[in-house]
């Protein structure tokens, strides 16, 4: 599908809740697996955002482009990045998608034009307006999808980035996930116009909010924004209201929000939404939601097999793409 | 004369700049130019003047004043495919966009396991002399020379000024070239047998026996007057002009130094934890028994660089300085 309409038939609403399953149950077994010490380091989960990765990807062609942040494992499972190789990356294997090197936070697949998780908040603005103007000067018709949270909002790279995207008007759909808190400081202590959607206007660039938690709604409207930016309508803001569910990473007390707060999201969770949706239309049958929940469970556990498994880049090759041999292809 | 340096053009490092630019552009449709004001103004120093009216508004590009925007973008154009040049006016500014350098430019190919490589090109003028006061006074390359994956160029030559660009531009990984501002206006001509130059290798400037002064960019010409200065008192100096500030090319500065057995190096950033220290170290590690005696430096002064004429030249390595620290080291006080 590339129009801006969205037929939630059976088949598409199963897709749907089968890539957010997926992405829950595969983050559900990261914390776990950091709880164990297999996973290190920084581990930001997406529990509750699924909606947004899933429904933006929708409107997403293998040859257009993504970036996006430290808290990206729901973009690239979405993105079609295979469980394996991201899994390996999460335990720091050879295996992973970047050898290990890069672990939860630096997600790179070049073959789905995945540039990157990056945990500069920010950082990945600017590469997005880069990625966008090397497609449009080479003349191939792809939209760069970057992903970042409101805080990004604060830095001094997104009002520089949007005014140079719109100015160049480069194919480039900004995706704001406006989780409400940047670690643990609410929107509103952090910016002046919370309602960041409204600053694309400053930058005459088209912007609009959506709802977060619906993945109709967020696929409704990056078909509606990425066709435009194809028409060559110049670069759009989304901005994505939506919620995490769990702390913002694994060293977070969370001593800034309420437990009834999060109670209140967590009655609004996007699959548990889709499910019923699906229910009422009359598109879940029998068994579907254990199939699908047994399938999902399937593929995380092999995933983790493989990448206990898998091996670790041995310390000859530590120095080893510090520089380049050659541009690769 | 002979006919060849009467036949041959007379140019200004500038120009140079200019010519190497207009034909990377020319020759390659990856290639363009983005940077504040090197179109319509013609840089802030003119070395791209006229070069937006000839090739077109897509291949140079002027920016708004987002170091971080646009310096990131060449970075994302280099991974998609694009062979970008980006001019930061000058290295004072690059401050802006050091998160994308370090944190992207340089980290990329790395932490991506070797997939995505980083062909940019960065160019930034450096350096003190023009009484801009501090702020517009900085030479950072030692800076940018700590960090691995970069490759740190300072043409201070008309010759490495024409010819570096092209090797940069060919080399798969980000590229930083510092001009200083004090050569844009030097004159000179262009061997025309030489089409291309290496971007690896440290040369000798002049050659000596009884001292090696190691320099590079805009103290070059300082350290070559001091070299004569000391010549005419009867002391032979070695000049060698690092033009390649990492990876260090030391085989070069060894090998001199092995010969002379004695060594200054000058360096216009400040002393403390520069790239004057990096060499004199590497110098300890590798050439500690060929010295004859220690090794002195001759940097800034460690200030902010003042406005005043005479402060500005007594922060700044000069030809007497130089010499006097050479002298020291062959006839003891
Ligand atoms: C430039 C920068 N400043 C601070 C941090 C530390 N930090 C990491 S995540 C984060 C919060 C960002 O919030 P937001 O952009 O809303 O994204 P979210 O974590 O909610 O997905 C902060 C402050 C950082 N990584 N980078």
């Amino acid at each position: 599908m590339s129009e801006a309409k969205v037929h939630l038939d059976r088949a598409h609403g199963l897709k749907l809740l089968r890539e957010m399953m997926r992405i829950r149950a595969f983050e559900a077994r990261c914390a776990e697996l950091y709880q164990a010490e297999k996973i290190r380091g920084f581990l930001h989960l997406y529990d509750g955002q699924e909606a947004v990765a899933v429904g933006i990807m929708q409107a997403l062609e293998p040859r257009d482009a993504v970036i996006a942040t430290y808290r990206e494992h729901g973009q690239a499972l979405a993105r079609g990045i295979a469980m394996r190789p991201l899994m390996a990356e999460m335990l720091g294997k050879l295996e992973g998608t970047c050898r290990g090197r890069g672990g939860s936070m630096h997600i790179f697949d070049r073959a789905t034009r995945f540039y990157g998780g990056n945990a500069i908040v920010g950082g990945g603005l600017p590469l997005s307006l880069g990625v966008a103007l090397a497609d449009a000067m080479q003349k191939r018709d792809a939209v760069t999808a970057c992903f970042f949270g409101e805080g990004a909002a604060d830095e001094g790279e997104f009002h520089e980035s949007l005014n140079l995207a719109s100015l160049w008007r480069l194919p480039v759909l900004f995706v704001c996930e406006n989780n409400r808190y940047s670690m643990g400081t609410p929107l509103g202590v952090a910016e002046a116009e919370p309602e960041i959607w409204r600053k694309a206007a400053g930058y005459r660039m088209g912007g609009e909010a959506v709802d977060g938690m619906d993945v109709v709604a967020v696929e409704v409207a990056a078909r509606r924004a990425v066709a435009r930016i194809r028409q060559g309508g110049g670069p759009h803001l989304l901005e994505c209201l939506t919620y995490r569910f769990r702390a913002h990473s694994m060293f977070d007390a969370q001593l800034y929000r309420t437990k009834e707060e999060v109670a209140s999201w967590r009655e609004r969770d996007p699959i548990v939404r889709l499910q019923r949706w699906l229910e009422q239309a009359g598109h879940l049958h029998g068994d579907d939601l254990a199939v699908l929940g047994a399938e999902v469970a399937a593929e995380v556990e092999d995933a983790v097999a493989f990448a206990e498994a898998g091996t670790l880049e041995p310390v000859e090759e530590l120095e080893r793409f510090v520089t380049m041999d050659e541009v690769p292809s | 004369m002979s006919d060849a340096s009467t036949t041959a053009e007379r140019l200004t490092y500038r120009e140079a700049c200019r010519q190497a630019i207009r034909e990377a552009i020319i020759a390659d449709p990856r290639v363009f130019l983005m940077g504040e004001d090197v179109g319509r103004y013609g840089g802030c120093y003119a070395v791209t003047k006229g070069l937006m009216a000839e090739l077109g508004e897509d291949r140079i590009r002027d920016t708004p004043l987002s170091e971080s925007a646009f310096v990131g973008a060449g970075i994302g154009a280099a991974m998609a495919g694009m062979r970008p040049i980006v001019e930061v006016m000058t290295c004072n500014f690059s401050l802006l966009a050091l998160d994308q350098i370090l944190n992207n430019a340089a980290t990329i190919p790395h932490m991506s396991g070797g997939q995505f490589a980083v062909p940019l090109v960065l160019r930034l003028a450096t350096g003190a002399g023009r009484q801009l006061a501090a702020q517009h006074s900085h030479s950072l390359e030692g800076w940018f020379a700590h960090i691995p994956g970069l490759r740190i160029l300072a043409p201070a030559t008309i010759e490495d000024a024409r010819h570096m660009l092209a090797p940069a531009l060919a080399d798969p990984n980000p590229v930083l070239i510092f001009e200083h501002v004090m050569l844009y206006n030097m004159e000179g001509t262009l061997d025309p047998a030489v089409t291309g130059v290496d971007i690896a290798h440290a040369k000798v400037r002049r050659p000596g026996s009884d001292v090696t002064l190691v320099t590079y960019g805009g103290s070059l010409f300082k350290t070559l007057a001091a070299a004569e200065m000391l010549a005419g008192e009867g002391l032979s100096a070695e000049v060698i002009d690092l033009r390649v500030l990492r990876p260090l090319d030391m085989v070069t500065v060894v090998d001199s130094v092995s010969r002379t057995r004695r060594v200054v190096i000058i360096d216009e950033g400040w002393r403390s934890g520069s790239l004057s220290a990096e060499v004199a170290m590497r110098l300890v590690e590798e050439a500690f028994f060929e010295l004859d005696a220690p090794i002195r430096r001759v940097c800034a002064r460690e200030v902010p660089i003042p406005y005043p004429a005479h402060l500005e030249r007594a922060a700044l390595p000069q030809p007497e300085t130089i010499a006097a620290a050479a002298r020291s080291l062959v006839r003891p006080s």
